[in-house]
């Protein structure tokens, strides 16, 4: 499995490169305190028909670079500087015209909370069929029919009689598949989904998930997964980025990333979750400390204050930064200073997962 | 209710349920709350039946898990054990005596033995106070004066919850979301309660967070022997928290057992389902494993279904489950189910 894999891009323009390029971005917002690096050299490639999972801890940069990609930061306190490339066109220092057109059919996004991108005193077919238009200028008729089958498509029932409905008439679980039609109805190449199932019930997230395979199956659109729930990210991802202080420190597939993990970070998420399987009497295995503050990370590794394999004493977790390297396994890197024999070698005698 | 034997694994003769010991901590029994609402363009009188006849007992020491989706009523319930919330129907009897009718002076008395931590350590702590004197408050209301001192105590709760004791002069803004949930926890065991409703602890919590205060919990729970209801909607959270869980679905309690009857051989099939649904790391590499999909949403309390209801979701219904709502009996493997077609064996 790797990034390259995808047979993708039977649509438009480009064939040979991915859909989405994103190449050293930095972000960085001025505020009262300090400047916040949110997201500071992060580099990926996502192509048609795949999903990307990006995971980390609250706070780590990952709904920034989302945003970035739809090119929703170009305002005075934030400062972005990289690349940003959708289908092959560079968002970044692109003018707010230029990407609103973009916006929706090359690249749409599914927020955490509905509620936030949904009209409280517009029906909700209207909202879908208003998002239709913006794409399909005049074709009124049709965005009103086109919303009804989007209604139909995410689940909602009685979709005739929804159309007129306000988002408060909706449940949560509605709602949200009412985003998902408003997000899909220009059938968008690529799709962000920032925590999207975080304030549902698990059935109601097992709904939604199948409904993003079913739909990516159809319209081979690439996907972001943005969460911080490493279930998930495995149950939909192919490939997974896991952020820590605006770094990535460790790229590529899922089983890679997930089975056989090199970054001690990453290590501390998989043993901190509890699992429906393994002993439950055990205790936890907690990361210790908090997540750093983006205005003054730590030296070197920004992982170091809360890593127990640091290389005290002369080495260069204080002082340097890890770069993301490759490993032997092709497609996987990671920032870590360890030598990769030692983190495999930690990992395989010392790092035990819910499963045993 | 008189004591029955029966066969084990022979589900076709449920039995009324015996209590598990003699004096639980803390019984609840039909227990029921009715909100009443306006609907509709005309304003019409209706209820919502948030919680709807629900029994569970807690021994002493005992962690009772509460599990459902979002709008089930884990919270109600919670809020009424600790009478937060007046009871519609029902009855509370918290150490042999029925507390459901106590007044506010009566519950002071208690609250030294009954806590509550809430979901949100955002909005549960007020800003204005220091961290000394939110931990403190229970003592003073209360007029209690432990030796040394109430400094003192509070300092050493701060210890006991791994908080710095030179945090006394903080305020609630200066510390993180697990550090404030931290604060929480050391308020609720300011007066060595013997139960503690926990309302959502770590739901807001990063993973990382969440590990280290569930691990807390756990401690806390063996080094006082304390009784916890603890509410959660994350099942992997609650499977390692809880000794015994209950399921519930649209105010009813439909199945209710130990950790290894809950989570390896479920009888109901709303618990099956739930369980199914949860995305699970360990399952990595098992894409083509059957899950259960439920279909639509919960119906809503201020009209549900007749019957059992969750027959309307339920891929075994027949025609007796729109008839004869299942009441909640004892089966062969252990636990009480409301279900009259229950599952058998473990799950797969
Ligand atoms: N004051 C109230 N007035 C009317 N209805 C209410 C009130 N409080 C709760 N409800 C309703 O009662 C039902 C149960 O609510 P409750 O808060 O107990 O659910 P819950 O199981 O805790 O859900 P969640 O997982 O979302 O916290 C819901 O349908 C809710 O909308
Ligand atoms: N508009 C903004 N102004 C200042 N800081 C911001 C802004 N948006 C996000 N941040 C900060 O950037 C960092 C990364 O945020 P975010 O990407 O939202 O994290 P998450 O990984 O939780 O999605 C955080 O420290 C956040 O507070
Ligand atoms: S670079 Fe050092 S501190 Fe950072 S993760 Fe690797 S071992 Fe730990
Ligand atoms: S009583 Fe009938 S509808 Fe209800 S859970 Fe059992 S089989 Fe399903
Ligand atoms: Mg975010
Ligand atoms: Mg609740």
């Amino acid at each position: 499995m790797t990034a390259t894999a995808s047979s993708a891009a039977t649509s438009e323009v480009q064939d040979d490169r991915p859909y989405l390029e994103v190449d050293d971005l930095r972000v960085q917002f001025k505020t009262e305190d300090g400047i916040v690096r949110a997201v500071d050299g992060i580099s990926f490639k996502l192509e048609r028909g795949r999903t990307l999972g990006i995971v980390g801890e609250s706070g780590s940069g990952k709904s920034v670079t989302s945003l970035t990609v739809l090119g929703l930061h170009n305002m005075a306190r934030t400062r972005v500087t990289g690349s940003v490339r959708v289908n092959g066109r560079e968002i970044v220092g692109l003018d707010e015209e230029k990407v609103r057109r973009m916006r929706g059919r090359d690249m749409a996004m599914i927020f955490q909370d509905p509620l936030s991108a949904l009209h409280p005193y517009y029906t909700i077919g209207r909202q879908i069929a208003e998002a239709y238009l913006v794409h399909h200028p005049g074709q009124k008729a049709k965005a009103k029919r086109r919303a009804i089958e989007m209604l139909d498509r995410v689940g909602i029932p009685q979709p005739q009689r929804r159309y007129d409905s306000y988002p408060h008439e909706f449940s949560g679980g509605m709602r949200q598949r009412a985003m998902i039609a408003m997000a899909l109805v220009n059938d968008p190449s690529l799709l962000i989904a920032d925590e999207p199932t975080t304030a549902l019930d698990v059935t109601v997230q097992a709904q939604i998930l199948d409904l993003l395979d079913d739909l990516q199956r159809e319209f081979n659109s690439a996907i972001i997964m943005i969460t911080h729930d490493l279930g998930v990210v495995s149950r939909v991802a192919n490939d997974v980025m896991v952020m820590y202080g605006g770094h990535a420190i460790e790229f590529g597939s899922v089983d890679q990333v997930l089975t056989e993990p090199q970054h001690p970070y990453t290590w501390g998420l998989l043993q901190s979750v509890p699992s429906l399987r393994g002993n439950a009497e055990d205790d936890l295995d907690p990361i210790p400390g908090s997540p750093p503050s983006l205005i003054n990370l730590p030296s070197g590794c920004a992982f170091h204050p809360r890593c127990a394999y640091r290389m005290i004493g002369g080495g260069p977790c204080d002082l340097e930064v890890p770069e993301l390297l490759p490993t032997a396994q092709e497609g996987h890197v990671v920032a870590c200073h360890l030598p990769e024999n030692e983190r495999r070698r930690i990992f395989a005698e010392e790092i035990k997962l819910g499963a045993e | 209710m008189s004591e029955q034997t029966f066969e084990p694994g022979s589900q076709a003769a449920p039995t009324a349920v015996a209590p598990r010991s003699s004096s639980p901590l803390l019984t609840v029994e039909g227990l029921a709350k009715h909100f009443p609402v306006k609907q509709g363009a005309f304003g019409t009188k209706a209820l919502v039946r948030a919680v709807d006849g629900v029994d569970f007992s807690v021994d002493r020491g005992e962690t009772l898990g509460l599990v459902g989706e979002s709008g089930c009523g884990k919270t109600t319930t919670g809020r009424m054990v600790v009478k937060l919330l007046e009871a519609t129907a029902g009855k509370i009897v918290f150490e042999g005596r029925d507390i459901t009718r106590f007044n506010r002076s009566q519950m002071r008395a208690l609250r030294h033995d009954l806590q509550i931590i809430f979901q949100d350590p955002y909005s549960s702590l007020n800003p204005r106070h220091t961290v000394g004197k939110i931990v403190a408050m229970p003592l003073q209301v209360n007029g209690i004066n432990p030796p040394g001192g109430v400094k003192k105590r509070v300092q050493e709760l701060l210890e006991t919850v791994g908080l710095n004791p030179e945090h006394y002069n903080r305020y609630p803004h200066e510390f993180s979301g697990g550090q404030r949930q931290r604060i929480g926890i050391a308020r609720a065991l300011a007066l060595r309660p013997k139960l503690i409703v926990a309302d959502e602890p770590v739901s807001a919590l990063d993973v990382s967070i969440q590990a280290q205060v569930i691990n807390l919990l756990r401690d806390l729970q063996r080094e006082f022997d304390l009784a916890f209801v603890f509410i959660a909607h994350d099942l992997a959270v609650v499977r390692h928290f809880c000794q015994r869980i209950g399921v519930m679905y649209l105010g009813k309690m439909v199945e209710i057992g130990d950790r290894h009857q809950i989570y390896e051989e479920p009888a109901h099939p709303y618990t099956r389902a739930l369980l199914s649904a949860v995305p699970d790391v360990t399952k990595i590499g098992e894409k083509g494993r059957e899950r259960i999909r439920l279909e639509g949403d919960v119906p809503t309390p201020l009209n549900p279904p007749s019957g059992c209801r969750f027959r309307t979701r339920c891929w075994k219904a027949q025609p007796k489950c729109a008839e004869v709502e299942p009441p909640l009996l004892q089966i062969g493997t252990g636990q009480q189910v409301a279900c009259h077609f229950p599952e058998t064996g473990p799950i797969a």
